[in-house]
């Protein structure tokens, strides 16, 4: 079957497999900042937007997919610039392996659109589907709050 | 402290940002799975549903017949070479009791035979039409039933060299003697002993086990691989499939966490052979819960220690008896063994009597092999457990006790040279130690005074502090070594090569950070390529704490080769001048070589002359670096924890762990290296497990069921930098990359037993095992 998905903005169109899921899919695009680490939607690694808000694509037939708008952590830095919530997972040291990172900023994402000023355990609540096991979260959590500063500055001049 | 031995730096001790970061944030395709390759054929693995049994017959002719399907492997078909899959130096000190396949399977996700296919679904589909008759065994499933009289014999094979004893099932042994224990307990005033068991426990790096294989262009084979140790990963690929080593090139690209189960040549030779066989490209995954049957574990243990002390708590006998189950094979049995007592003991110097023994059993169990830590984890829980129990027995403060008995700068302990890595270890004494100092800022950052003894209640909840005291090493001296080369580049840049193996853990960045400081460069000058057998120099790999410390050294040393050059070149340059061009006392610094007169050419000129005009060479050095010495990070760790007497409930209010890593070279990595093995460490005390069935089946292999800790589990966890300068060490550090995985068993147990009073033998300390504590607790 084929299905139309706005991937980082640029429609396009994808043959598919009733079975396949979305994280497959966008894999097998070329989209390999979307990581696998269970297929079971135990641990977020391979989190993205959909429609705005962050799933966990292993668990989404790609097939229900069709006509969403999918943001992945290759859609985020724009014109090389860095967004936010990256630059401060670099400065934080909040990147060891990486592996878990894309999935990390696009919870992280989702949760500062909707909380642009979340508390330490609002952040706790809403990375608590991604796992990590290099970091023991400490310095993803100063980097959420560092890039929701900056967010919140940038939105309000 | 030599803090005023301390030079000032430049680079090194500043937050740089990962070299490798804006590609990992990015998402950048930088990881062994994430290559397409086209005409990748898909291998998947058949898995033994028993735990111990006899392969009678396999029948792959209806898998082979499976269109899409381009080969199966079995035993029958595949080379029988015996060899370990543990990545260590060569020859390797663990027994060679595994095959690739083997005619015997000894544990439930042992492998059978493997497919490889043209796509996932046909490799499934053809793994289900393997036809195999097993001739079951009985299954040994516990380490008592291992040495009970009469037990099957795992590996009862005539061809594996190394097992200590197979007939009886003892894959190791250890024994070492320091005085006379017998008489030490005679001779000490206060006595105690107990015994703490650990359990099976899982890596679980979010990135599964990667491998993929091709031909290049000349015909050799080329492996990526998810690699702890790509050296080692070429040189036993080549012995077990039988392939000169010159053919074989191994690429380690970014990979997804390691911990130790990737220091295993697990999947390498399988994918090598699909891919020697059909001329294809070919790709292992490993899935989330193969990850948990089949990989590797940490050895499981059951740890004695008695404890005998002077009535003023100076530790006098020290016994240490360890019973480790090692699974079906004997992967790091030894050595895992071997580091439960050297990683831990000479942290007690004072005891004039110490006995070590124990031994590694096999059982038709999941494989240990190495993890973080590397049994010293294992160790202390029994050991500080004890020490606790002694300060108890003492009515001494835990603190004081532990101060008193440290070992120190300028002292030694006997261990050091009794107990190496599977063999006798090497002397050596402390020259840096910020323990003293280490337990000074924890007990005042958690509240030591105020809280210890409280036990403040609110409902049933109770709260308590607990403590212990830790080392790691540095490296395995006198057997690691790595090497790496400088090069230098036209623009006044460099060319850092390294066989160092990034894991996750920021060691490519560390290691841009010395030459930078050296070279008199930013590290953005400092183009870092590592881990590629065909590119980089000799290192043995990422495990036993050895890349900052051995790795670094190398670095430091080529670096330092190639300063020399410059300077040689510079003085050149700045002889029209004359003025004082004493070589020795020229500076790098800013991009450019400034002689004593303070003129200066820039390092862009330089390497121009060098390689354009005037006695033209590459600027360049390789150097390497085998440690005489493994010098121990030290740390305190601190926790303040709340039991629900009612549930049984354990929470972690707030861990502290104060580290001395000698110079931390990029601080924000250093603290995420204890941060990261802190969580991990709690996720042991807490709530990691894996469970079996009573025929050895995991029953949790998921990471649902098994419970790593996330973001709302992990307590705030605060790491204090402990400064200190290591003479020996590259820049002045040390190693950090396990020590913090040692304390929260410990520290946590600890501080139950401030809380309630409990003490709890048996990790993870869970709501069932605490309320089971209370409940056999005698009153008052």
């Amino acid at each position: 079957m084929k299905i139309s998905l706005t991937v980082n903005g640029a429609q396009r169109a994808f043959d598919v497999h009733p079975g396949d899921t979305l994280l497959e899919v966008l894999r097998r695009e070329g989209y390999k900042g979307v990581k696998k680490g269970c297929g079971a939607g135990d641990c977020g690694a391979c989190a993205v937007l959909l429609d705005g808000r962050a799933v966990n694509s292993c668990l989404v037939l790609a097939g229900k997919a069709d006509g969403s708008e999918v943001l992945t952590i290759e859609g985020l830095s724009k014109d090389g610039a860095l967004h936010p919530l990256q630059e401060a997972f670099l400065d934080e040291g909040a990147v060891q392996c990486g592996y878990c990172t894309p999935g990390m900023v696009i919870a992280s994402l989702d949760l500062l659109t909707h909380h642009p000023d979340p508390s330490e355990e609002e952040i706790r609540e809403g990375i608590a589907g991604n796992l990590c096991r290099c970091t023991g979260y400490t310095k993803e959590l100063r980097a959420i709050q560092a890039a929701a500063e900056k967010m919140r500055e940038a939105r309000h001049g | 402290m030599a803090e005023e031995r301390r030079p000032a730096f430049v680079v090194v001790g500043k937050n740089e940002r990962k070299v490798d970061g804006v590609a990992l944030v990015t998402g950048k395709p930088k990881f062994a799975g994430d290559l397409d390759l086209p005409g990748t054929l898909c291998v998947k693995i058949l898995h033994s549903p028993h735990a111990h049994a006899r392969i009678a017959e396999i029948d792959t002719a209806e898998a082979e017949a499976l269109p899409g399907v381009a080969c199966v492997l079995t035993h029958q078909n595949t080379p029988l070479t015996r060899y370990t899959t543990a990545g260590q130096g060569y020859p390797e000190p663990s027994p060679y009791d595994a095959r690739m396949f083997d005619t015997k399977v000894r544990f439930v996700g042992d492998r059978v035979a493997a497919v490889a296919a043209e796509t996932e679904e046909i490799a499934l589909e053809a793994l289900k039409k393997i036809r195999v008759r097993y001739e079951e065994l009985p299954a040994i499933l516990s380490v008592d039933g291992a040495l009970a009289a009469g037990a099957p014999i795992i590996h009862d094979e005539k061809d594996s060299p190394g097992i200590y004893d197979a007939a009886k099932n003892i894959a190791a042994d250890v024994d070492i003697d320091v005085g006379d224990v017998a008489q030490g307990f005679a001779e000490s005033d206060v006595i105690v002993e107990t015994v703490c068991e650990t359990q099976y426990a899982q890596h679980a790096p979010i990135e599964p086990h990667v491998v993929l294989t091709n031909l290049d262009e000349d015909g050799r084979l080329v492996i990526r691989s998810s690699t702890q140790v790509p050296f080692h990963v070429r040189r036993i690929v080549a012995r077990v499939l039988d392939i000169p080593l010159h053919r074989i090139r191994v690429i380690k690209p970014r990979i997804g966490g390691g911990f130790g189960v990737k220091q295993e040549v697990l999947l390498e030779d399988l994918a090598a052979l699909v891919t020697l066989r059909t001329g294809r490209p070919a790709l292992v995954v490993l899935s989330r819960q193969e990850e948990f049957i089949a990989s590797r574990t940490r050895h499981p243990m059951r740890i004695r220690v008695k404890l005998g002390a002077r009535s003023d708590g100076t530790l006098h006998s020290l016994e240490m008896e360890v019973l480790s189950n090692t699974g079906a094979y004997g992967t790091h049995a030894l050595t895992v063994l071997s580091n439960v007592g050297s990683k831990t003991l000479p942290i007690y110097n004072k005891a004039k009597n110490v006995h070590f023994f124990g031994k590694a059993v096999y059982t038709n169990l999941p494989v240990a092999g190495a993890y973080r830590g590397y049994g010293a984890t294992q160790g202390y829980f029994a050991l500080e457990t004890a020490m606790d129990e002694l300060a108890d027995g003492l009515g001494m403060d835990p603190l004081k006790l532990r101060r008193r008995n440290a070992i120190r700068v300028g002292e030694s302990s006997p261990i050091f040279e009794k107990l190496g890595e599977g063999r006798e270890g090497v002397a050596q004494t402390v020259k840096s130690c910020g323990l003293e100092r280490a337990i000074e800022l924890g007990a005042a950052r958690i509240g030591w005074e105020e809280k210890r003894g409280k036990r403040p209640r609110q409902g049933s909840r109770v709260r308590g502090v607990g403590m212990s005291i830790h080392m790691q090493g540095s490296g395995i001296p006198q057997i690691d070594m790595a090497a790496a080369t400088v090069k230098m580049n036209e623009d006044g840049s460099f060319n850092l090569l390294i066989g160092a193996t990034d894991l996750g853990t920021g060691s490519d960045t560390i290691l841009a950070q010395i030459a930078a400081e050296i070279l008199g460069v930013p590290v953005s000058k400092v183009i870092v390529t590592s881990s590629d057998t065909d590119v980089t120099p000799f290192d043995t790999g990422a495990y036993a704490s050895s890349t900052t410390y051995v790795s670094g050294k190398a670095v430091e040393r080529a670096a330092l080769a190639v300063r020399e050059q410059i300077v040689q070149v510079a003085a050149a340059m700045l002889a029209d001048d004359g003025g004082n061009l004493d070589e020795a006392r020229f500076v790098l610094k800013n991009e450019r070589a400034v002689a004593p007169n303070g003129r200066g050419v820039t390092l862009a000129e330089i390497c121009q002359r060098a390689m354009y005009q005037t006695g033209q060479f590459q600027i360049a050095a390789t150097a390497s670096f085998v440690p005489d010495e493994s010098p121990p990070p030290f740390m305190a760790s601190f926790a303040e924890v709340e039991v629900d007497t009612e549930t049984g409930r354990v929470q972690v209010l707030e861990y502290v762990a104060a580290v001395d890593c000698g110079v931390a070279i990029n601080p924000k990595m250093a603290e995420g290296q204890v941060e990261g093995s802190v969580a991990n460490g709690i996720g042991f005390a807490l709530t990691e497990e894996m469970l079996f069935s009573s025929k050895g089946r995991v029953r949790n292999p998921t990471l649902f069921d098994y419970k790593i800790l996330g973001a709302r589990d992990v307590p705030p966890i605060e790491v204090i930098l402990v400064p200190s300068f290591e003479p020996t060490g590259p820049v002045g550090a040390k190693s950090v990359g396990e020590i913090g995985i040692n304390g929260p068993i410990p520290t946590i147990a600890n501080a139950i037993h401030d809380a309630v009073g409990i003490r709890l033998t048996k990790t993870p300390f869970t709501p069932e095992r605490v309320l089971d504590a209370l409940r056999a607790r005698r009153p008052g």
